[in-house]
């Protein structure tokens, strides 16, 4: 067994102990109100933080400009899923724009 | 009241619009761990075993550039660190389940089931089943990481870049959180993480994605005081 064998078993038991972490915590810690709270906003948080990136960054530097296709395709998508709540329906939306963009410019 | 088939079908069902993304993901993937000068078997086994495409890219990346063992470890443990936000945010949910099922819940708690599961959790019905909605979007993403994997290291296939399917993860994203910003403090939540996301995208490791998701947190919850 070569050392990249090792180093990969444990990065892979690192993460699944970063997965289950709170979950194991959480289950024997009396929880203060305000974690409690904050939970609510983590789904919306990080969501969040994935997604403005993906949309705003170009190379690596913000552009939001109309040159910017994924931004402008991305804008058509929240308003979609805004007015249709439909998931198959936003992703049409924004890949229809976000190609046909990349096809006529 | 769901029955278990029903919501492990249903979690297969709502993870197949994110899979479009993933797959591509993984046979490039694939390829990048046979350049970096990893076996088959251990490009393979590392979707297994790690099973988590950014920490597999970086680590891939760092492996070609003949990186310290050390290092790569510290580097894979901080990329993953973010798991630990979705650790706290599933764990209410699956406080009751026995350690066999939080044992596969965590393995499988990617940023692409989560996202799918923590929505499925917040919506209405007091289903006592929503676990196996979580396994079954669970078990199509890694069933479909490991598939694209081998596809990529042992037919060397990718998707051609032009066809911007990376693109329909942010999509999904967008589909799954745009419908749960009912009130202002949501919406300054999911705003204020956004920008601190772009401002500190410079940072390494993916640590700007823990930095703005903080910030949208204390945000929210300073909105709600309001």
């Amino acid at each position: 067994m070569n050392s990249f064998w090792l180093t990969m078993i444990i990065v892979g038991m690192l993460t699944f102990g970063i997965r289950l972490s709170f979950i194991v915590i959480l289950d024997r810690w009396e929880t203060p109100p305000m974690i409690q709270r904050s939970l609510r906003f983590v789904p919306v948080a990080v969501l969040s933080a994935i997604i403005f990136p993906e949309l705003i960054l170009r190379g690596g530097t913000p552009d939001v400009t109309f040159e910017n296709l994924r931004l402008i395709a991305g804008i058509i998508a929240i308003l979609v899923a805004w007015k249709t709540k439909n998931i198959i329906w936003t992703i049409v939306a924004g890949m229809g724009v976000l190609l046909a963009l990349q096809y006529f410019l | 009241m769901q029955s278990a088939k029903n919501e492990f079908l249903h979690g297969i069902k709502d993870e197949l619009p994110i899979l479009v993304g993933v797959i591509p993901f993984g046979m490039i993937y694939g390829i990048l761990a046979l350049s970096a000068g990893l076996s088959k078997a251990e490009a393979q086994a590392m979707s297994v075993i790690v099973f988590a495409g950014s920490a597999q890219f970086m680590l891939v990346q760092l492996l070609g550039v003949g990186t310290p063992a050390l290092v790569m470890i510290v580097t894979g443990f901080v990329i993953n660190l973010r798991h630990a936000l979705y650790s706290a945010s599933v764990a209410p949910h699956v406080q009751k389940l026995n350690p066999i099922w939080k044992t596969i819940l965590s393995y499988l708690l990617t940023d692409e089931a989560y996202a799918v599961a923590i929505t499925h959790y917040y919506k209405k019905g007091d289903s006592t089943r929503k676990h196996w909605y979580f396994l079954g979007a669970g078990l199509a993403l890694w069933s479909s990481w490991q598939v694209s994997t081998a596809v990529g290291v042992f037919l060397g296939a990718q998707v051609p870049p032009g066809w911007s399917l990376d693109f329909t993860l942010a999509l999904t994203f967008i589909a799954l959180v745009v419908p749960t910003l009912k009130d202002r403090p949501s919406v300054l939540a999911a705003v204020s993480a956004g920008v601190v996301a772009v401002l500190t995208a410079g940072l390494p490791y993916k640590l700007n994605l823990i930095v703005a998701a903080v910030v949208g947190i204390i945000v929210g919850l300073w909105s709600e005081q309001q």
